[in-house]
């Protein structure tokens, strides 16, 4: 579904990505984790099409097109969907407003009708229940005035909605108290499916317990510099980074 | 070069929808002004003596006055020698009805989106259309009238109610006002007249389109609103113009008096034609706008839309002399490629426990500049007097301006005046936001500066609203920075 290979990337003229190669297939949830500042929130954000960065080198093919001549609105309505480690607020709009002018023009870019209000609200609901949103939330500014965990909730949220098939989760669980860990985690699984694939960024092995990953990938220094299963998180919870860096950096040239 | 940039670069914006004109045999005054101008005006409408001597002493007055140059707005010098100051579609008598008027004009309002029949009926409208210099069409008179409430033309109400043209005409804006006013005051040739008797709700919108269609005219074109004790009334205004390559003005004076416990709602969306791209042509909207909230616990709410027009000038004011009267201004003003705005307003507090509340939203984008002049002046007997004005900017681009000159003149030691404002840039962040939503960047925008003025478009009477919204998309398509 989603082919990275030899990806470089940078931010005025500051390189950052240095070479990630990664393969995910339909089904697979990928966890990427890694030291702060190490790049995992620029991957997300060069996969979903920011134009601050730089793409130097390196291909993204997704689902069979070049991602990378894609518009950020073309790779959302492809079905890349980014759930953000800082979302922004956009007052003055409420978030089911917001909702619908995204829905619609997904749909219309997949040749689908758009929805009104009374069928887009039943959508809504059921989709509420999922993540347990409070209807109340979602009549308020977007993001707003939200407290941490509600904002990351809301991501959730707008996910479900959008029903994409390539889910990138960067950092949702920081913020999360541990009910709302538990409720958006639970989210996240019920919208698994065979044809959709997962990518979570994360710190924190904590996470993993609910979304359990195939494959678990460290980022470092803008490479994957090592990849295994689950039980690499649960090392990694135990021992730190600093074997990893002393053994990235004694290979790289 | 950033998307963006390029974007900015190429400023696709959408032609001005309303460039259109119609070619219809009129009625002229010769070009320019002297006092044989005002006297063929006065002549052509069929005057009383008392109004062309008012007239011809405004005149008087004008010759005297400097056009004022204190607002932030440049253009060249405007010739007004080589303007005419009176068109008006020919037609051989005064329609009886809607069906007797000429189908070429019935066209212009149909491309208005303006249907003067029944459409307008359901919605609960009452439309008055000035076109050029003369109001040609009243809808719903009939209804209206039943419930005692006057809406007609102003060249109708000076001959059916003279008594209350001579009564209230100057005593909000006198004709000594401005360089503007008191122009208006020589040349006005048309406009609407709305009388809401005592206890009365007027039970429908009323609605004034203006429209300039000949070439080389100014127009001035002249309400008053009279609300008696205990009445209420909503007021819409619209307008639109051709899209010529000159510059034409616009010089109209709005009045409206509200005695006891009454109020007035003014609402407008200004669309006048704003100039192409390149910033040619486009109208130049001079306009005075004032209220007196005459008797105690009256109101007066001004909401603005204004997107159109190449330099405005216009500062709708209340003027609080009952005690316990209440103030409001509400404006989002947007100002694209080189359009200028110098827009605001006045409160001047003179009752005791009187109120006013400013809420003010620039949308500055491309070249424009876009300014905000409010002043709030608290009087010697205002006791406790309040004021709370909120002032917002929004800058699109790195190559507009938005400028923000607040007066405070407070005599009175009880007053309480809040002033807030906030400038802010669309940002990147929430383009992108909404970008990985699926949501293409123009869609964004709209989006986004519609929520940003949010609060002054929840003023505006539903069917205006959203009209309101589609307009703001519009003026800022292709602005994007
Ligand atoms: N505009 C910029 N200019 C220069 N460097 C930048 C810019 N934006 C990001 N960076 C740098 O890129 C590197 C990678 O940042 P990124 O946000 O991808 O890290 P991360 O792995 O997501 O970290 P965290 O775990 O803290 O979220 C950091 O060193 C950061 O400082
Ligand atoms: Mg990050």
């Amino acid at each position: 579904m989603l082919s990275i290979k030899n990806l470089h990337a940078s931010i005025e003229g500051t390189p950052i990505l240095r070479g990630i190669n990664l393969e995910v297939k339909p089904g697979e949830v990928h966890a990427i984790m890694g030291p702060n500042g190490s790049g995992k929130s620029t991957l997300a954000s060069v996969l979903a099409g920011r134009e601050e960065y730089e793409v130097t080198e390196g291909e993204v093919i997704f689902m069979g097109k070049n991602l990378l001549e894609l518009s950020p609105e073309d790779r959302a309505r492809e079905g890349v969907f980014l759930a953000f480690q800082y979302p922004v607020e956009i007052p003055g709009v409420s978030s089911t407003n917001f909702l619908r002018t995204a829905v619609n023009q997904v749909r219309e870019y997949r040749g689908l009708e758009a929805l009104d209000a009374v069928k887009f609200l039943s959508i809504m609901k059921e989709k509420m229940k999922l993540v347990e949103i409070d209807q109340k939330l979602l009549s308020r500014s977007l993001n707003e005035g939200f407290s941490g965990g509600e904002k990351k909730r809301n991501e959730i949220f707008q996910m479900a909605m959008l029903e994409p098939s390539l889910s990138i989760l960067d950092e949702t669980d920081s913020g999360l108290d541990i009910d709302a860990l538990r409720i958006v985690s639970n989210g996240v699984n019920q919208l698994r499916s065979p044809e959709k694939a997962t990518i979570v960024v994360t710190h924190y092995q904590r996470l993993l317990d609910y979304i359990v990953p195939d494959f678990v990938h460290v980022l470092y220094n803008g490479r994957i510099v090592k990849s295994g299963t689950k039980e690499l998180a649960m090392e990694l919870e135990e021992k730190g980074y600093d074997w990893i860096k002393e053994e990235a950096d004694s290979t790289a040239v | 070069m950033s998307k963006d940039n390029q974007i900015l670069e190429d400023l696709t914006s959408k032609e001005y929808e309303h460039g259109w004109s119609v070619n219809l045999e009129v009625d002229e005054a010769p070009t320019g002004l002297t006092e044989d101008t005002i006297r063929w005006i006065s002549a052509k409408k069929e005057e009383p003596q008392w109004l062309l001597d008012w007239r011809l002493k405004a005149y008087k007055i004008w010759l005297a006055m400097d056009e004022p140059k204190w607002a932030n707005v440049h253009y060249p010098k405007i010739d007004l020698q080589s303007l005419k100051f009176y068109s008006a579609p020919k037609q051989s008598n005064k329609p009886k009805s809607l069906d007797e008027i000429d189908p070429e004009l019935l066209q212009i309002y149909e491309r208005l989106g303006i249907s003067l029949n029944e459409q307008k009926k359901l919605q609960g409208i009452a439309v008055d259309v000035v076109l050029d210099s003369v109001s040609v069409g009243t809808t719903f008179k009939d209804t209206l009238s039943k419930l005692g409430v006057i809406f007609c033309s102003f060249s109708e109400a000076v001959k059916e109610h003279p008594e209350l043209v001579k009564k209230y005409l100057g005593s909000v804006v006198p004709m000594t006002d401005n360089y503007y006013a008191a122009l208006n005051s020589a040349v006005f040739s048309d406009g609407s007249f709305c009388y809401i008797p005592k206890g009365t709700r007027c039970p429908m919108e009323l609605s004034t389109y203006f429209r300039i269609n000949a070439a080389n005219t100014g127009q001035f074109e002249r309400t008053l609103i009279i609300a008696e004790d205990n009445s209420y009334v909503s007021y819409l205004e619209g307008c639109t113009a051709p899209q010529r390559d000159e510059n034409q003005l616009h010089a109209a004076v709005v009045e409206i008096y509200a005695a006891k416990h009454a109020e007035v709602k003014y609402s407008t969306v200004q669309n006048w034609y704003p100039g192409n791209k390149e910033g040619v042509g486009g109208i130049y909207n001079f306009v005075t706008k004032r209220g007196i909230c005459a008797g105690d616990y009256s109101k007066i709410s001004w909401t603005q839309v204004e997107t159109g027009s190449a330099v405005t000038w216009k500062y709708p004011s209340c003027i609080l002399k009952g005690d316990y009267s209440i103030g409001e201004f509400y404006s989002v003003a947007v100002t694209n490629n080189y359009q200028q705005a110098d827009t605001g307003t006045k409160m001047i507090h003179i009752g005791k426990n009187t109120k006013s509340r400013i809420v003010s939203k620039g949308i500055s984008a491309g070249h424009s500049q876009n300014s905000y002049r409010g002043q709030v002046q608290v009087m010697k007997r205002a006791t406790n007097a309040r004021n709370f004005s909120q002032c917002d900017s929004l800058l699109m681009g790195n190559r507009c301006g938005a400028h923000t000159f607040p007066y405070i003149d407070i005599q009175n030691p009880s007053a309480k005046v809040e002033h807030e404002a906030t400038t802010s840039k669309i940002g990147e962040d929430q383009l992108f936001y909404c970008n990985q939503r699926g949501i293409a960047t123009e869609d964004a925008v709209a989006l986004i500066v519609n929520g940003y003025a949010k609060e002054v478009l929840n003023q505006l009477p539903m069917e205006f609203a959203v009209e309101a919204q589609k307009l703001l998309a519009l003026t800022l398509e292709g602005s994007v920075g």
